[in-house]
Parts: structure tokens; C-alpha cells; sequence
């Protein structure tokens, strides 16, 4: 019938329940991940209208965001975090979704657990009650964050309304330079189309570089998509996510992996599928990025100097500049490499996976924090650390002087006591450099792994490609 | 949901892009398990200053603003997390409608969740309606979701806006979307029905 489709139109239409005369889609969600921060009003929503979880072995949940990062055997200190994690294992209960507890090994961000265990999979429609749920996409998966008032939604009915987003395909071309992550292709493109240019959109990333990278790459792209705006990211499936599925926990096993497989290797995009909006990067171009702002495009190659607000036409924009460099405490003009910093955190649901964790001890091995650092590794699960550990990773980053966490969110938003005080300046792994975002009054400078291990060292930002 | 039909009230200018779920309301609020009681605590760090005490200059510390019920702001309003608490704390401070030249996606969505209206219009006309509201001695506004039209204290033309039929549907009646899906059972069982057979694997146990 219809013409050649696009990855997301083939996920899109094999999960349309109903469309309504006004275009109005009733989609089918498949995986529904819950955490404790967005959940509770949910819940509660549930009990009030006597309402019960429509298919509970298709929601899983884990704490998450509030979770301490260093001991927590003896249980939660704070008051209200303690709350909120018990309402969420009271929640589970009486509703029978399952749930990776504070203690359990499999505990982790909730968008770091979901691949590990096989609950993501190619071809889904994946939910939670959180924007960077667009990660799961580096599957071949439709998946975006949505409010409180739809993960009551979707706990009662499996289902969400939604008007159907457009297509936006994002190629990056050529070879990856020498240094060059993810973390800096994402940020890269981020500086390109800003916060807003994937707004009403779903982007399909593709090209070589987006081919060539490891399922760890593709999920901190896909990750930071909703830093630009869009609804949702999208890898199309490949050699590369068949292997890393096969012979997880939750995946399908045998002949059911095998059909799954056939099945999945039906949704890339067809040869001269449409999209309503193109954009093209050369890899060539790229260098390892560092943000100056606090918007996640104010961002600049390694080699750059803070900008000069006087430079920008638009008085909005102008304005906006402005307020982020006092924010940021920056001078106009300053190459970049001459920030000093005074905290390193490596983590977070865009990097705090093994690969990451790898690539940061790389370039810290053998070597020390600068004295006047304070250094972090949070991995992003109980099993990362695991792994981690019996690589020794553990040992070549303590060794260096980093502290090594507990797994959670921790210092990516600071909702546990890993904060910034007012004024501390931040080499972070994480996706938001908000004002505020690490703690009140804190500067974050968002970069990759490796470069984050290189500002450790350095005790300022520093361009990784010095360091190995 | 309270239903947004017409509503009449004082509009406060905040010609900022990008403000950010953040700044909206910080993640430490986010501990709470209620829905309301967040309107303190709404755009918590341009209010006050360190010390508790309001900023003077900021926009709703200031008369007639503080008792605004819309916004007139700008570019990429919302932008971040998908914390359902932002609508909550700006309902909870008062305001009903959020006027701006573009949302974040998941922001504009809770709002209507909530029974916000969010509005989108071209930048000329919210420069426009920023101008009015700032420079107006009586800066009230009406917005009128039936008619979807809002009408200025400058007496000038009403400004016509667009909106989702559905969610226009869904606001006027202060309707209950799970409600209404909860009706749709039979269509939803059916695309289970069918979906099992093509893909079992997603009907497995998974954990
Ligand atoms: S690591 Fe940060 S961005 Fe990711 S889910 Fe946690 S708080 Fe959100």
C-alpha cells in the first residue's frame, strides 16, 4: 500500500490502536519503565479511581534519582527521599510491578537497566516518566519521557494519546578524528540545530559514524536527543544490537530470539523514505566539545574561547548569553582550556556505562587527580560496577584519587547529597548544565568520559588529545 | 481536571528563551509525593535570593504581576525534564495559561494534563502581547478557548490562536483522558490479541 516507510513510521503505524477523525493516535505502549520521583501522583491516581495496573510484567521499576551513592545497606537518611523509595516499593506491591530494589545488583538509572537486562528491544513503544527515556531509541525503539498524568495513563490502559510527530534524519558522515566520542557528535549536533530544532520531531540518526559506534555510543546519542528538542531518537537496528541482546535476562531466548530477529531486521528505513527535515554533519569536522552555558547548545570545540555575547544579533539571545556567562562566572574571550574547575563527575544515564567508565580510566591511568579536585565515578548500575570491578577498573580510578560510587543518578541533577555548592565549577558527564542543575549556584560544563578524566588531571579543561 | 473555558486575567511578561524545567521548579522539590503545594516554590531561584527574600525585580514579585494568571513568555518555554511538577507549581502559583513562540513537547503535553493552556504564537505577536502586558496599566487579558481568541487590554484586534482539537475537546470539559481509554478496552484487547501472535516474545514474563 503506502510508499517507502521510515524506521519510526514502521513502529508508529504497528502499534496504532485508533486514530481519531482529528488525527488523535491512541498508541500501544509495549515497556513502561517507573521510577520514584514521577510516579507516586501516578499511583495514587490508580487507588483513588480504584483503577489497577494493566500489565505489570510490562512495567518495571527502580529507584533511581534519590538513591545515596555511598553505603546504603543501612538505609536512607534523608527524610524525604526515604519516602518517596518507600512509597515506590509500597506502590509495587500493592500492584504487583516488579522492581530491582535500593540493594539489589540489577538497581541502576532506569535508562541504563532497561538495555542491560534485555527489557528494551528493537521495534517497542518504550515509556517512563522521564525525558531521557529517548536513550532506549539507539535499539531501534520508539521511546520518549511523558509526564506524571500519562504514566497513570499508561498503567491503567497500556496506551497514550499522541499526535503523530514528523521525521528528521540526522546523517553524520565520514570517519570520527582521533578523540572524538559520542558525547562530542551529540553535543556537536546540539550546537548545530539548538535546544529547539528537534522540537515536534523524531530524529533517525544514520551514517557511518552512527554505524560504526557500539551500542554504548548510540545510547549517548540517541540519550541527549530530547536536548534538542525532539520527542524521541532513533538507530535502526543492526548486527551490533542483535549481539548485544542476544542472551540478556529479559530478552526473547532460542527460536524466539531467532524470529525476533527476522522480525527486527524488517524496521530500518526503506530505500528513499521521506523526511520532512534533513540535517548533515561531517565528522571530519568534529573535536571534542565542552559546553560554556547553561543550555546544552551553548557549546564549543575544545580549541575555542567562551563567546562574545556583543557578536550575537538577536537581543533575546543576547540576553540569554549574557545571564549564562555571569551564571557561569566567564570572562568573553577565555580559550577554554584555561577554566579551572574544582569537581569531575563521570556518570549519569549519557555516560555512565562501562564503555565510559573505560574510556575514563584510560586516560587517568597511572596518573593523579589534581590536588585541588574533587573527582567522581558513579556508575550506572549495580552491574556496571560489578563489571567494572572485576576489570580493576575500581582500583585504577581510586588509585588516581576518584572517589568510586554506589550506583544512581547522583550529582546529574543532585537530588541525593551529591551536590555542587553555590559557585563550584563541574566537568560532567551528564546531559543538562542547567542553571542550578548540580546544586544550587553550581557550573557544569558538560563533556565526555575522556575528557572529563583529562580536566581531573589537568585541574582544568582540558583537550583529551594531549593526554593519550 | 478544573475545565478551561474563558478566562480573564492579570498577564505577567517574562521574555526569557529557553527557560528550563530547572528553573521552573528545582529537582530538591521534586521529593514530594502531592501534586500541589509546589506554588512556593515555583521559579524558585529568579524570585528569591539567597537568603529567602524576594527578588524585587523579578516579574511576579511585582504589582500587579504577583496575581498573574497568565504568562507571556518566550522561546522553547518548558524545555528538560518531563517533570509533571512545572505545570503543577505554575497551577499552584495561579497561572492558567502559558503564552510563548514555542514549548518543549512533554511540557506542552502536562499541560493540558493539568488544565493549563498552553498557547503558541508566531514571536512578532508575543513581542507584541510582552509589550502590552509591560507597558499596559491594566495588563488583563481574556482567553477565550471556545472561540480560541485572545482579547487585549489595549482593546486592539483579538489575536486568533490554533489548538489540538482533541486537547481543546478534552480541556473545555475538564475531561479525564484514562476515562476515556478505559472505554476503548475492547480495542485495545483486540490489538493485544493481535500482537501476540505476531510478536510473542513481548508477552513473555519479563522479569
Ligand atoms: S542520570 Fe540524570 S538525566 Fe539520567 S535519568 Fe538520572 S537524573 Fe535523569
Amino acid at each position: 500500500m503506502a510508499g517507502p516507510r521510515t524506521l519510526f513510521d514502521k513502529i508508529w503505524d504497528a502499534h496504532l490502536v485508533d486514530q481519531q477523525a482529528d488525527g488523535t493516535c491512541l498508541i500501544y505502549i509495549d515497556r513502561h519503565l517507573v521510577h520514584e520521583v514521577t510516579s507516586p501522583q501516578a499511583f495514587e491516581g490508580l487507588r483513588q479511581t480504584g483503577r489497577r495496573v494493566r500489565r505489570p510484567e510490562a512495567t518495571l521499576a527502580v529507584p533511581d534519582h534519590n538513591v545515596p551513592t555511598t553505603d546504603r545497606s543501612q538505609g536512607i537518611a534523608e527524610d524525604q527521599s526515604r519516602i518517596q523509595i518507600e512509597t515506590l516499593q509500597q506502590n509495587c506491591r500493592d500492584f504487583g510491578v516488579p522492581l530491582f530494589d535500593v540493594t539489589d545488583i540489577r538497581q541502576g538509572i532506569v535508562h541504563i537497566i532497561g538495555p542491560e537486562q534485555g527489557f528494551t528491544l528493537p521495534g517497542m513503544t518504550i515509556v517512563c516518566g522521564d525525558s531521557h527515556t529517548s536513550t532506549h531509541g539507539a535499539f531501534g525503539a520508539l521511546a520518549f519521557g511523558i509526564g506524571t498524568s500519562e504514566v497513570e495513563h499508561v498503567l491503567a490502559t497500556q496506551t497514550l494519546y499522541q499526535t503523530r510527530p514528523r521525521n528528521m534524519r540526522i546523517t553524520v558522515s565520514g570517519e570520527l578524528p582521533f578523540g572524538v566520542t559520542a558525547k562530542d557528535v551529540i553535543l556537536a549536533i546540539i550546537g548545530t540545530i539548538g535546544t529547539g530544532g528537534g522540537t515536534g520531531y523524531v530524529i533517525e540518526y544514520a551514517g557511518e559514524v552512527i554505524r560504526g559506534l557500539s551500542m554504548a555510543g548510540r545510547m549517548t546519542i540517541c540519550n541527549m536527543s530530547i536536548e534538542a528538542g525532539a520527542r524521541a531518537g532513533l538507530i535502526a537496528p543492526d548486527e551490533v544490537t542483535f549481539d548485544y541482546i542476544k542472551g540478556r535476562p529479559m530478552a526473547p531466548k532460542g527460536g524466539a530470539f531467532e524470529q525476533a530477529v527476522q522480525m527486527w531486521r524488517q524496521l530500518p528505513s526503506d530505500e528513499g523514505a521521506r523526511y520532512e527535515k534533513e540535517v548533515t554533519l561531517a565528522a571530519a569536522e568534529i573535536e571534542p566539545q565542552v559546553t560554556w552555558g547553561t543550555s546544552p547548545q551553548d557549546v564549543v570545540p575544545i580549541t575555542g574561547r567562551v563567546p562574545r555575547p556583543e557578536a550575537e544579533a538577536d537581543p533575546n539571545r543576547r540576553s540569554a548569553m549574557e545571564r549564562s556567562l555571569d551564571y557561569m562566572g566567564l570572562e568573553p574571550g577565555l580559550p577554554m582550556t584555561e577554566i579551572r574547575i574544582d569537581k569531575v563527575f563521570v556518570g549519569s544515564c549519557t555516560n555512565g556505562r562501562i564503555e565510559d567508565l573505560r574510556a575514563a580510566a584510560k586516560v587517568i591511568s597511572g596518573k593523579r587527580v589534581a590536588p585541588h579536585v574533587q573527582a567522581m565515578v558513579v556508575p550506572g548500575s549495580g552491574l556496571v560496577k560489578h563489571q567494572a570491578e572485576e576489570e580493576g577498573l575500581d582500583r585504577i580510578f581510586i588509585e588516581a584519587g576518584f572517589e568510586w560510587r554506589e550506583a544512581g543518578c547522583s550529582m546529574c541533577l543532585g537530588m541525593n547529597p551529591d551536590q555542587l555548592k553555590p559557585g563550584e565549577r563541574c566537568a560532567s558527564t551528564s546531559n543538562r548544565n542547567f542553571e542550578g542543575r548540580q546544586g544550587k549556584g553550581g557550573r557544569t560544563h558538560l563533556v565526555s568520559p575522556a575528557m572529563a578524566a583529562a580536566a581531573a588531571v589537568a585541574g582544568h579543561i582540558a583537550d583529551v588529545r594531549k593526554f593519550v | 481536571m478544573q475545565p478551561f473555558t474563558k478566562l480573564t486575567g492579570i498577564a505577567a511578561p517574562l521574555p526569557m528563551i529557553n527557560v528550563d524545567t530547572d528553573k521552573i521548579i528545582p529537582a530538591k522539590w521534586l521529593k514530594t509525593i502531592k501534586r500541589t503545594g509546589l506554588g512556593v516554590a515555583l521559579f524558585e531561584t529568579l524570585r528569591y535570593a539567597d537568603d529567602g527574600s524576594e527578588r524585587p525585580e523579578f516579574v511576579l514579585n511585582r504589582a500587579p504581576y504577583r496575581s498573574a494568571s497568565i504568562l507571556i513568555a518566550g522561546d522553547n518555554f518548558g524545555c528538560g525534564s518531563s517533570r509533571e511538577h512545572a505545570p503543577w507549581a505554575l497551577l499552584d502559583f495561579g497561572i492558567r495559561c502559558v503564552i510563548a513562540p514555542s514549548f518543549a513537547d512533554i511540557f506542552h503535553n502536562n499541560c493540558f494534563k493539568n488544565g493549563i493552556l498552553p498557547v503558541v504564537l508566531p514571536k512578532e505577536q508575543v513581542d507584541l502581547l510582552t509589550r502590552e502586558a509591560t507597558e499596559a496599566g491594566d495588563p488583563t487579558f481574556t482567553i477565550d478557548l471556545e472561540r480560541q481568541e485572545i482579547v487585549r487590554p489595549t482593546g486592539n484586534a483579538v489575536l486568533k490562536f490554533a489548538v489540538d482539537p482533541h486537547k481543546k475537546h478534552c480541556l473545555l470539559h475538564g475531561l479525564d483522558d484514562i476515562g476515556q481509554t478505559m472505554q476503548r478496552q475492547s480495542m485495545i484487547d483486540g490489538f493485544e490479541a493481535k500482537q501476540r501472535l505476531a510478536a510473542p516474545w513481548l508477552y513473555r514474563e519479563v522479569a
